[in-house]
C-alpha cells in the first residue's frame, strides 16, 4: 500500500501536535509569533499541496483514500483557506483573551478532517473526516468563551450537528445493509440494480441530510445564521469557506461520482432543494441588520446556486461548482477578514456599524466593496464568472426539462433580490449614515497582504478565469472517467 | 496596440493612474482625468476619422481567445462597424465633457473619477465588442460605479431610493438578456458568443424557430429593460435627476445606448424569425415610450425630470427604427442613438450647471436667466431645439430618417410618432425655455453669472457635434449604411428555410393550380 499519499495530511496534523506542544513553550505575549509561525508553515504546505511534490494520483487504504486531480483541488483550497484564517485569528487575537494556540491547533485539526474529505472514497471516511470537522468547529464556534453568543453558536451548532450525524450513520448503515459495501466504486458499479432498493434510496438521503447540514441547504439551514452571527469572524470564514467546501466535494464524489444515476432521477429533488435555499437564503437576508448574519443568510443562499451545478449533474456542472467555490473563497475570506479586523475598532456587528469606513479606511472599505460585488455576481469579479458557468451548466441540459427553466428564473430572481442587501451593506460602508466616530482604523500587516491576496485572487479570476476553468474542469475529467460507464438518462 | 483595445485601455490606465496619486490632490487628479479622458477622445475621434465608410465588415479587428476550455469558447473580439463607430466616437466625447463639467466635485474626488473612468472604459469596451459575453462583462462594469456615484455625490433626498431602484431594474434587465445569451448560445451550438462565429455558424446551421420565439424576447426585452422601454422606464427619470451631472451623462447618453447596440449587433440578425414574431410587440411599447413619457415630460417642474423622460421619448424613435426592419429605419437608429447621446449628454451638463449657479431645478421659481448667462442660455436654447426635432442638428436628420424608414411597415405608428414625439417634445421645450430663460428676472437669481470660458468647452464639444451631423449627417449614414445593410440582410433574404420562405411557399403553391385552368 501506498502510505506516501497521505503525506499532506500526516504533515497537517504533525504541524497541529507541534503547535499544542509549542503552547507549553511559548510565552501569552508571543502566541502571535506563534500564529505568523504556523501561518508560513501552512504557506510551505500549500506549496507542497499545489506543487509537483505533491502526492501522485492512487488510491491507499483499500481504496477507501483517493488522490486525484479533484482531491488536490479541494487540498489546496482548504490548506489556502486555513492559511488565511490562521492570519486572521492573528489580527483578532484580542478578541479570544485566551487560549489563542488552542485556535491555531483546532483549525489545523479541521483541516485535516477537510484533507480527508477532499479524499473520501468511502462512506466511513466521509463519515469520520466529516465528524473530525463537525467536533473541532463545536469548539472554534463558541471559542469567545465570554460572550453569550459565541456560547449559543456552539451549542446549537454542536446539537444540530449531532442530530444531523446521526441520521448520516442511519443512512450509512442501511447502504451498508443494502449494498454489502460502503466504498464509492463498489457503490457506482451496482448502481443500476441498488437504484430499485427502496432501503438503499432511503439510506442515501439519509447521507444527504447529513451533506445538506454541511452546506446549508433547505431544510437544514437553521443553523447558518445563528451561529454565523454568534461564532467569533476567523472561525465563521473557516466554516463558511472550508466547511461548505467540505459538504461539496463529498456531494461531488457521491452524487456526480458514485451514484450519477440515481441523481439523475432525483434531479427534480434538487431542482426544489437549489431553488428553496435560493429563495430562503435571499429572502431572509433582507431584514438582516446584523452584517455576520447577513453573510449567513448570504451562504445560505450561495449554497443553492453551488447546488444549482449539482442539478445540472454534468461534467460542466461540477466543473462550475469547483470554480464558483474557488472565487467564494477568496470572497469569502476578503470579507470575513475585514469585518474581524475592524472587529476591535467597531463597536458592533451591525451593518450600522459600517458608516463612515469609507472615510476611516478606504482600504478596507474598497476590500469590503469588492468582496460584496463579487457576492452579488457582477463583472469584472470572480462571482460573476462562476454564476455565468453556473446558470450555463443548468441551460446546457435544461431542453426538455421545463422546470429547470423555472429554476433559472428563480435564481436570477435570487441574484436581484440579493444585490438589494448586498448593495446594501456597500451604501453603508460609503454614505449610510452619520458616523460620530472618524477615526482611523489601522490594519496590521499580516491582515493586508490576506486581503491583497483575495482582492487580487479576486480580480484575476473575473478577469482571467482561463486558468482556473481549466484546471477544474482536469479535475472533474478524472470523477467523469470514472462514472463514464452509466449514462445519465435524463440528459 | 491596436486602436480600439487602446480606446479601453485608456480609462481603465488612467483610472489605475489616479489611484496612486494621493487623494488630497485634488488638482492634479481633475488634471490627469481631464488628460486621460482627453486621450480617450482623441483616440476615438482618429478611430472614427480612419474609418473607412462604405466598406463592409468590420475594421480595427482584433481577437484575443479569453476563456477556451472544452464547450466553452469566449474570446476579446472587438471591431468597428457603421452600428459602433459612431457610439465610441460619441462615448470619447461625453466621457471627456462628462469629466469637464465634474469640476464641483468636492469630496473624494480620487475616488469619483475612478469610477468614472470605469463607466467610460465600461462603454467603450461594450460598444467595441463583437462577443457578447465579453459585451456583457464591460457593460455590467458601470453598474457598481453608477451606485456608488448615485449614492455619495447624489442630488436630493430621494437619492438612496433612485441608487436602488437603478441598480435592481438594470441588473434584472441584465439578468434576463444573460440568460438569453446563454440560452442562445446553447442553442445554437457554435460553442462561442462571437457575432462573426454565430452568423457563419447560423448560415449552416439554423435556429429553429421555435427557439427563436422563446430566446429573441428574453435578450431583447432583457436589453431594452437597460434602455428604459415602456413600461421598463420608471427608473430612468428618478435615477438620473438623483444623480451628479457625470453619472446623468454618461448613464442616459452613453450607457442607455448599450442595451440597443446589443440588440442591433446579436438579436435582430440573428434571430430573424423571433424578430419577425417580436418586434411588432417592441414597436407598441415603442409608442408607449413616445406618447406616455413625451407626456409625462409636459407635466415636469424639475429640469432633470423633464430632460429624462423626453429622453425616454426619444428612445422610442430608437426602438421604432429597429421595429421597421427596413435599411433606412435601422440607420436612423444608429443616427438617433448617437444624436441622443450627444443630447442627453448636452441637456444634463447644462442642467447641472444651472444647478450650480441657482441651488434648484424647479423650473417655476427660475425666470429670465438669458439676460444674465448669454452664452449658457443660447446653449440652452440649441440643446433643446435639437431635442425638438429642429432641422439642422443631429437628432433630426436621425428621426427623419427613422420615420422615412418605417412608413411603409408601420404607417400608423409614424404618424403617432410625429404628433407625439415631436409636437408633445416641443411643446414641453419650448414650455421649459420659456420659463427659464424670459420672463421677469427673480431677485433671488441675482448672483447667477454665466459659464467661465474653460467651463464652456463641453458645451462647445457636444454641440459642435451635433451640429456638424445635423449639417453633414452623410458623415455617419454612409458609414452606417453598409452595417445596416447587415443588420436586416437576414429578413430581406431569408437565412434558412424556417418560417420565412412560408411566405413565398404560399402563391408557389397556389400557382400551379392556377395555371392548370
Amino acid at each position: 500500500m501506498n502510505y506516501s499519499l497521505i503525506t499532506l495530511e500526516v504533515l497537517a496534523v504533525l504541524l497541529g501536535l507541534i503547535v499544542l506542544l509549542a503552547d507549553l513553550w511559548v510565552s501569552p505575549a508571543a502566541r502571535k509569533g506563534l500564529g505568523l509561525g504556523l501561518a508560513a508553515a501552512l504557506g510551505c504546505l500549500l506549496a507542497f499541496a499545489v506543487g509537483s511534490l505533491a502526492p501522485q494520483s492512487g488510491s491507499a487504504f483499500s481504496d477507501m483514500f483517493v488522490v486525484d486531480d479533484l482531491a488536490r483541488y479541494f487540498k489546496g483550497f482548504f490548506v489556502f483557506a486555513a492559511l488565511a484564517v490562521v492570519l486572521m485569528a492573528v489580527d483578532f487575537a484580542p478578541k479570544f483573551g485566551s487560549g489563542l494556540s488552542e485556535f491555531f491547533a483546532l483549525t489545523v485539526f479541521a483541516l485535516v478532517g477537510m484533507l480527508f474529505a477532499a479524499s473520501a472514497n468511502d462512506l466511513v471516511l466521509l463519515f469520520v473526516s466529516l465528524e473530525l470537522i463537525t467536533v473541532t468547529f463545536f469548539v472554534l464556534n463558541s471559542f469567545q468563551r465570554t460572550q453569550l453568543a459565541s456560547l449559543e453558536a456552539g451549542v446549537k451548532y454542536l446539537i444540530l450537528g449531532g442530530v444531523s450525524s446521526a441520521f448520516m450513520v442511519f443512512g450509512i448503515a442501511l447502504i451498508f445493509g443494502t449494498a454489502n459495501s460502503t466504498n464509492f466504486a463498489v457503490l457506482a458499479a451496482k448502481q443500476k440494480e441498488l437504484a430499485h432498493s427502496a432501503l438503499f434510496l432511503m439510506g442515501l438521503l439519509l447521507v444527504l441530510v447529513g451533506l445538506g447540514f454541511k452546506i446549508a441547504a433547505v431544510p437544514f439551514q437553521m443553523w447558518a445564521p445563528d451561529v454565523y452571527q454568534g461564532s467569533p469572524a476567523p472561525a465563521t470564514a473557516f466554516l463558511a469557506v472550508g466547511s461548505k467546501a467540505a459538504g461539496f466535494v463529498l456531494l461531488i464524489r457521491l452524487l456526480v461520482g458514485a451514484v450519477p444515476q440515481i441523481t439523475a432521477e432525483w434531479h427534480r429533488l434538487f431542482v426544489v432543494m437549489s431553488g428553496a435555499t435560493i429563495l430562503f437564503g435571499s429572502l431572509c437576508a433582507i431584514p438582516q441588520r446584523n452584517l455576520k448574519r447577513l453573510m449567513g443568510y448570504s451562504s445560505i443562499a450561495n449554497a443553492g446556486y453551488l447546488l444549482l451545478g449539482i442539478v445540472a449533474g454534468s461534467a460542466g456542472g461540477s466543473t462550475a461548482v469547483l470554480y464558483y467555490l474557488g472565487g467564494y473563497a477568496f470572497t469569502v475570506l476578503a470579507a470575513f477578514t475585514v469585518i474581524s479586523a475592524i472587529a476591535n475598532h467597531v463597536e458592533s456587528d451591525d451593518i450600522s456599524a459600517l458608516s463612515g469606513l469609507g472615510q476611516r479606511s478606504p482600504f478596507l472599505a474598497a476590500c469590503l466593496t469588492m468582496a460584496i460585488v463579487s457576492l452579488a455576481g457582477i463583472p469584472p469579479m470572480a462571482g460573476f464568472f462562476g454564476k455565468l458557468l453556473l446558470f450555463k451548466s443548468v441551460l446546457d441540459v435544461a431542453p426538455g426539462h421545463p422546470e429547470l427553466y423555472a429554476l433559472i428564473a428563480v435564481a436570477v430572481v435570487g441574484v436581484v433580490i440579493s444585490l438589494y442587501y448586498y448593495f446594501g451593506v456597500i451604501r453603508a460602508i460609503y454614505w449610510g449614515g452619520q458616523s460620530a466616530n472618524l477615526s482611523i482604523i489601522p490594519v496590521a500587516l499580516s491582515t493586508r497582504i490576506v486581503l491583497l491576496a483575495c482582492v487580487a485572487g479576486i480580480l484575476f479570476l473575473g478577469i482571467l478565469p482561463q486558468g482556473l476553468v481549466k484546471i477544474a474542469d482536469h479535475a472533474v475529467a478524472d470523477l467523469s472517467q470514472k462514472a463514464a460507464p452509466v449514462a445519465q438518462p435524463a440528459h | 496596440m491596436d486602436s480600439l483595445t487602446s480606446v479601453i485601455l485608456t480609462p481603465v490606465i488612467t483610472a489605475v493612474l489616479l489611484l496612486l496619486i494621493p487623494g488630497n490632490f485634488r488638482v492634479v487628479l481633475r488634471l490627469a482625468a481631464i488628460l486621460g479622458s482627453a486621450c480617450t477622445a482623441w483616440t476615438a475621434v482618429s478611430l472614427f476619422s480612419r474609418f473607412h465608410a462604405g466598406q463592409e465588415g468590420f475594421q480595427f479587428e482584433s481577437l484575443v481567445p479569453w476563456v477556451t476550455v472544452g464547450p466553452l469558447n469566449l474570446a476579446y473580439h472587438v471591431g468597428a462597424d457603421g452600428l459602433n463607430i459612431g457610439l465610441i466616437l460619441v462615448t470619447g466625447l461625453v466621457g471627456f465633457a462628462a469629466v469637464l463639467v465634474s469640476w464641483n466635485i468636492e469630496r473624494h474626488v480620487k475616488m469619483f473619477y475612478v469610477l468614472l473612468m470605469l463607466m467610460i472604459a465600461g462603454a467603450m469596451g461594450a460598444f467595441a465588442s463583437l462577443d457578447l459575453f465579453v459585451f456583457y462583462f464591460f457593460n455590467e462594469l458601470a453598474l457598481v460605479p453608477t451606485f456608488i456615484m448615485i449614492g455619495v455625490w447624489g442630488r436630493g433626498e430621494d437619492r438612496n431610493w433612485a441608487a436602488f431602484k437603478i441598480t435592481l431594474y438594470l441588473t434584472l434587465g441584465a439578468l434576463i438578456a444573460l440568460v438569453g445569451l446563454i440560452a442562445f448560445y446553447v442553442a445554437a451550438g457554435a460553442n462561442s458568443l462571437d457575432v462573426t462565429v454565430l452568423k457563419a455558424h447560423l448560415a449552416a446551421h439554423p435556429l429553429s424557430a421555435a427557439a427563436q420565439t422563446w430566446i429573441f424576447p428574453l435578450v431583447v426585452f432583457g436589453f431594452a429593460i437597460l434602455v428604459g422601454l415602456f413600461p421598463f422606464h420608471s427608473w430612468a427619470p428618478v435615477g438620473y435627476a438623483a444623480a451628479p451631472t457625470a453619472t446623468a451623462m454618461m448613464h442616459a447618453g452613453i450607457l442607455k445606448k448599450a442595451g440597443l447596440y446589443a440588440i442591433l449587433r446579436m438579436a435582430v440578425p440573428l434571430m430573424p424569425d423571433g424578430a419577425h414574431r417580436w418586434l411588432p410587440v417592441v414597436a407598441v411599447l415603442a409608442v408607449g415610450n413616445l406618447l406616455h413619457c413625451a407626456w409625462v415630460a409636459l407635466r415636469q417642474k424639475d429640469m432633470n425630470l423633464l430632460i429624462g423622460n423626453s429622453s425616454l421619448a426619444h428612445m422610442g424613435f430608437a426602438f421604432l427604427g429597429i421595429a421597421s426592419l427596413t435599411v433606412i429605419g435601422v440607420t436612423g437608429t444608429v443616427l438617433v442613438m448617437v444624436a441622443h447621446a450627444l443630447l442627453a449628454g448636452l441637456s444634463f451638463a447644462l442642467s447641472g450647471y444651472l444647478e450650480t449657479q441657482t441651488g434648484t431645478l424647479d423650473m417655476t421659481r427660475m425666470g429670465g436667466l438669458l439676460r444674465k448667462m448669454p452664452f449658457y442660455g443660447t446653449a440652452l436654447v440649441m440643446g433643446f431645439m435639437a431635442s425638438c426635432g429642429l432641422p439642422g442638428f443631429a437628432n433630426f436628420a436621425g428621426e427623419a430618417t427613422v420615420l422615412f424608414g418605417s412608413w411603409k411597415s408601420l404607417p400608423w405608428l409614424v404618424i403617432i410618432a410625429a404628433w407625439s414625439g415631436l409636437i408633445i417634445g416641443a411643446v414641453a421645450m419650448l414650455r421649459a425655455l420659456r420659463a427659464v430663460l424670459q420672463g421677469p428676472e427673480k431677485p433671488e437669481f441675482s448672483r447667477v453669472v454665466d459659464t467661465g470660458y474653460w467651463r464652456r468647452l463641453p458645451f462647445v464639444v457636444l454641440l459642435s457635434a451635433m451640429v456638424l451631423f445635423g449639417v453633414a449627417p452623410g458623415i455617419l449614414t454612409s458609414r452606417i449604411e453598409p452595417a445596416a445593410k447587415a443588420v436586416v440582410a437576414a429578413h430581406l433574404t431569408p437565412l434558412h428555410a424556417g418560417q420565412a420562405p412560408a411566405v413565398p411557399a404560399a402563391p408557389a403553391a397556389s400557382a400551379p393550380g392556377q395555371s392548370g385552368h
